[in-house]
Formats: C-alpha cells, sequence, structure tokens
C-alpha cells in the first residue's frame, strides 16, 4: 500500500512538473508585458508581474492598429467558419445519405486533395487573386477557405453514424424535400460535430499567418497574426514589453474560444485520430 | 446495413432504396440527381479555382521563368537541373530534416511518457489534458514572439538561467546550432500535448487484462512500457509520425516569427547564416522576395518530391506494423 501511494505522489509531481513546462510560456508573456524596457533589460530578470502594463498597451496601440487588425481577423474567421459549417455539411449530408453516379469517384479526388502540399498552390494563387484585383483585400483570404475536404470527411463520418435511416425514411414519408431534410432533419442531430468543426475552423482561421502574409500586401487590411509578428521585425532594440503585451491580447479571445470548446475540441480530436 | 443510408457499394444500383418507385423511375437520368449534385459543387468550384487550376499552373509555371509581371519564357528542365545543384535548397533541406529530427523524435517520446501517467491518474484528469493541451491552440506567431524574447542573447530568460548556474551565454539567435535548437524547443512546446492526446486516446483501448496480468508476473512499470504499451500503441504511435513528418517538413511560420528580427536582408531568410532557413522558407524567399515564380514552382515540386518521398516509407511502416 505503501509504495502505490509514493508512486502516485511521484505521478502527480512529475504531471505538475509537465503542467509548469506547459503553461510557463504564458505566465512569461504576462510578466513581460507588464515591466518598462528598462526593468526587461536588468539582471536578474524580473519573475514577477510588474506595473507597466498601461503604458506598453498604450505603445502597442500607437505602434499598430492593433483593433483594426483584429477586426479584419474576426471578419476571415467568422465568415469562413460560416462558410465552412453549411457547405461541409449540406456536401457532407449528401455523401453520407445519398447514392448518386460518380460518388465514388468524387468522394475519392476530394480525399486525394488532402495531399496536396500549400506551396504547390501559393504561387498561381497569388496570380489569380492578383487578376481578380483581391490582393490587399480580406476576399482572399476568406473565398479559397469556403469549403474543405477535412471538414466534409469529418462530418461525413459524423452523419453516417448518427443520422438513422428509419428518420430519413420517416421524414421522406412527411413530405419533406431535400433541403428540408438537411435543414430540420440533419442538422439538429449533428450539432455537437458542427460545434467541433466551428471552433476547430475559427482558430485555425484565427491563427493562419502564411498565406495572410503573403495575400495582404497592402498595410490598410492585415490580420492579427501578421500586424504581430511586424511588431517583432522592428530592427534595432526591441520594446519588449510592448511586443509581449500584443501577444497577450492577441490570445485572450483565442483562450476564451477554447475555453468554451475545450472539452468537445478534446475529445473530438482524440476520436478523429483512433478511427 | 440496408436501407437508404447503406454503405456504398460498388456496382449496387445507383439510387436504391432512395427514392419511393416512380420517383425512381422518373431520375433514372444524372440530371434527375441536381441537387445532390448542386449540394457538393460549392466545394468542387473552389477546388477547381484555387486547387486544381493552381497545381497545373505550378506545373507549367515549373517550367518557365517568369517574373510575375513580364512575359514568360521556357526554360525547359533547366530550373530543376539548376534546383538539384543549388546549395541553398540543400542548405534548407538538411537544414529542415535537422530541425524535425531534434523536435519530433523526443516530442513523441515524452508525449507518449506523457499519456501513461495521464492513463494511470485519477484525480485532476480533465485539468492536466486541458493545460497540456492549451499551448497547440495558440498561435504560432505569439508564441514564437514569446520565443523570441526567452532566448534573446542580452536580456533572455534561457540566458539569465545558463548565467545563474555559472555557465556562459549563448547566442540562440545567432548561431548555427542554436538557432536550430530554438525552433526545436517551439516546436517539442507547441505538440507535445497534442500527441499526448491522441496517445491517450490510444491507451484507453488497451485492454486491461494485459497489465494485470503483467502486475500479477512481477514486471515494473519500465518492462510493461516497453513490452506492452509501445507494442500495442504502434499504429498510433505511427500515425502521430506521419503527421508530425508532414507538418515537420513543412515548418514556417516558427522560424520566420523567430528569426525574423535577427536578419534584415530577407523576411524569410531564416536567421544570420541561413541557418534555421526550412525548405518552405526558401521557396517564399525566392518567390515572392525574389519574384522568382518559375524557379519558386520548381522548389515547390521539390518540396512535394521530399514529402511524398517521406510520406511513402511511412506508410511501409505502417503496411509492415499491421501484417
Amino acid at each position: 500500500m505503501k509504495g502505490t501511494r509514493a508512486r502516485g505522489l511521484t505521478l502527480h509531481i512529475s504531471l505538475i512538473a509537465g503542467v509548469l513546462v506547459s503553461l510557463f510560456p504564458f505566465y512569461w508573456t504576462i510578466v513581460m508585458s507588464t515591466h518598462s524596457s528598462t526593468e526587461i533589460f536588468q539582471y536578474p530578470p524580473k519573475l514577477l508581474p510588474g506595473s507597466h502594463f498601461d503604458e506598453n498597451v498604450h505603445h502597442l496601440f500607437q505602434k499598430i492598429d492593433f483593433f483594426g487588425s483584429m477586426f479584419n481577423t474576426l471578419v476571415v474567421a467568422v465568415s469562413v467558419t460560416f462558410l465552412v459549417l453549411f457547405f461541409d455539411s449540406l456536401a457532407a449530408f449528401v455523401f453520407a445519405k445519398f447514392h448518386f453516379p460518380g460518388r465514388r469517384a468524387l468522394f475519392v479526388i476530394m480525399m486525394g486533395i488532402f495531399m496536396v502540399p500549400a506551396q504547390l498552390q501559393a504561387i498561381p494563387q497569388f496570380v489569380i487573386m492578383a487578376k481578380l484585383g483581391w490582393i490587399g483585400s480580406l476576399t482572399s483570404l476568406v473565398i479559397p477557405a469556403a469549403a474543405n475536404a477535412f471538414g466534409i470527411f469529418w462530418m461525413r463520418q459524423y452523419m453516417k453514424g448518427s443520422i438513422h435511416d428509419e428518420l430519413m425514411d420517416s421524414s421522406r414519408l412527411d413530405g419533406c424535400g431535400f433541403l428540408r431534410q438537411y435543414w430540420h432533419v440533419a442538422l439538429p442531430v449533428v450539432r455537437p460535430g458542427l460545434a467541433f468543426l466551428g471552433i476547430f475552423t475559427f482558430m485555425a482561421q484565427w491563427n493562419d499567418y502564411a498565406w495572410p502574409l503573403i495575400a495582404l500586401i497592402n498595410p490598410d487590411h492585415v490580420t492579427l497574426q501578421v500586424a504581430l509578428s511586424q511588431l517583432n521585425s522592428v530592427n534595432g532594440t526591441t520594446d519588449y514589453g510592448m511586443v509581449m503585451a500584443g501577444a497577450l491580447l492577441a490570445l485572450i479571445p483565442l483562450l476564451v474560444v477554447f475555453f468554451i470548446g475545450a472539452r468537445q475540441i478534446m475529445a473530438d480530436l482524440a476520436k478523429g485520430a483512433i478511427r | 446495413m440496408t436501407g437508404v443510408g447503406a454503405a456504398p457499394t460498388l456496382g449496387a444500383p445507383a439510387d436504391s432504396g432512395v427514392r419511393s418507385a416512380p420517383a425512381r423511375a422518373r431520375s433514372r437520368s444524372v440530371l434527375g440527381y441536381w441537387r445532390l449534385y448542386l449540394a457538393i459543387s460549392p466545394f468542387y468550384l473552389l477546388f477547381l479555382c484555387f486547387g486544381l487550376i493552381p497545381v497545373g499552373f505550378s506545373l507549367y509555371l515549373s517550367f518557365h521563368r517568369w517574373d510575375g509581371l513580364g512575359s514568360m519564357e521556357y526554360a525547359g528542365l533547366s530550373q530543376y537541373r539548376y534546383l538539384l545543384s543549388d546549395g541553398q535548397f540543400w542548405n534548407s533541406l538538411t537544414n529542415t530534416l535537422i530541425i524535425w529530427a531534434i523536435a519530433t523524435l523526443p516530442m513523441l517520446f515524452i508525449a507518449l511518457v506523457t499519456a501513461v501517467m495521464l492513463n494511470s491518474a485519477v484525480r485532476f484528469k480533465n485539468f492536466y489534458r486541458f493545460a497540456y493541451f492549451l499551448p497547440n491552440v495558440t498561435s504560432v506567431v505569439a508564441v514564437a514572439i514569446i520565443f523570441t524574447s526567452i532566448f534573446s542573447t542580452n536580456f533572455g530568460l534561457a540566458n539569465a538561467v545558463l548565467q545563474g548556474l555559472g555557465l556562459d551565454q549563448v547566442a540562440w539567435l545567432n548561431t548555427d546550432w542554436g538557432i536550430k535548437i530554438s525552433i526545436a524547443v517551439l516546436m517539442t512546446w507547441q505538440w507535445t500535448g497534442y500527441n499526448a492526446l491522441i496517445f491517450l486516446a490510444g491507451l484507453q483501448t488497451i485492454p486491461t487484462e494485459l497489465y494485470e496480468a503483467a502486475r500479477v508476473d512481477g514486471a515494473g512499470p519500465v518492462q510493461t512500457f516497453f513490452r506492452i504499451t509501445v507494442p500495442m500503441m504502434r499504429p498510433i504511435i505511427l500515425f502521430a509520425l506521419v503527421v508530425s513528418t508532414v507538418t515537420g517538413l513543412q515548418s514556417f511560420t516558427e522560424p520566420q516569427v523567430l528569426l525574423a528580427n535577427t536578419n534584415n536582408t530577407s523576411t524569410f531568410a531564416g536567421g544570420p547564416g541561413n541557418s534555421g532557413q526550412t525548405m518552405v522558407l526558401y521557396f517564399f524567399q525566392q518567390s515572392f522576395d525574389n519574384n522568382d515564380f518559375g524557379y519558386g514552382a520548381a522548389i515547390a515540386w521539390g518540396i512535394f518530391l521530399v514529402v511524398a518521398i517521406f510520406s511513402i516509407v511511412n506508410w511501409r511502416l505502417v503496411q509492415r506494423g499491421e501484417k
């Protein structure tokens, strides 16, 4: 008995050590963002939060249009999320519950798209966007991301398991057409699957960096991640207090979304992996 | 399973059981399914415009010289020939592989050990899972900025700790290995918890009788780990390996943000001496800093080939594991 208790204690000490490593950079961001530059340059480093947060945030807002770029990011992330939820679930419903000529081939084509690396598309997409006159506008971020293979595959798996054939049959007998079946029968059943896809898509869009960096040459319309990275690449002495205040503020909306959906995200992600 | 949602079987009547008999007769032709085709069309239209046509165009482009403005000039295989002799491409390939190796292998091992510990912990399970997963959902840009400050030479935390221990400072973001280690640490920090959760899900499918039998036979935790957990987890470990290889070989944001302010010649250089320049960074540099779209396209196909070779090797490993 004594042995198992000691082992349990070691276990929790190791796990907590892991948690500290995992969470430390977040704590460090808070510490750095609350100190002035002179305090940051001192040795030994300050390990507790200071009192210069207001000042750092003030500098941050002078340097970049923080709320402007956050608003841009929000516009992109919200529109992409709604478009993805609608288009992906609609296509998934068709693939999960209907038979039609070419269904197999179309599905295989869709799955094959997973394998294509983004770099192969980057230059031509840039050229297409330039021809369409979308370079520098948020449209160039929203439209290509409006539907994706992962979401269709995910929702299809979900619908196959949770929309029962009896439900489909009885709704048809009641005179439901395709659209009403989708809207009134399928969607309410797969709400948890939609929630996962929605949160996942929102976070991926919020964090996206490579394509916005290329597509948003126009400085009026940068997203938050691009604006943040511009702070970091200022040459000479970096005002770390200000930069870290920016990093911290940019993380907050994301953390809120994660707190809301954490349980579901963690469970569904693992489910997807062992399926 | 029979009826409406029957699994798709090749050769079965196209609309077996989907509609009532008269409706079926009416919709024999492909046009009868127009609603279904319309419903799936957005994805395929987007894919055509922003996926298929671009991939075809990038193949075409790789055989041409083009700066994006002037006229294209046919170049044949010369850009691929140049790629093979391009020292900077090979440098970026070596960097990518070194960073991948020092990040991925320790990461998967730590993740597996963490998952085993999480699996045997009864209390605070949800708290632990939450805390371990948090790094993965946060923005890479913000995280890279945070790590820039930690690895800063003169007042970074990493050097303050070294100094406290009486050791010499390391110019983390200015030396060949310092740069690679910094990027690898950042990747390990971000992905360990994610992989631990994936492993945890796999662990929960291993029957507990196996562990009980091992305990009866007097096996210790280390023996159990290597004799039962690792062999039983083989498929899921390989899944994690495949995923982290594909993402690791295409790493971009971590080195780009971490090293952007230490080099003022190109935002895609990957730090002093190009020591942190990954393949994708080099691709971006040639394409969008030098406006060499033709050569950029050839690099993109080079990256595709490397990723494909690694995927095939990984796939072979998975297949052998299933025999």
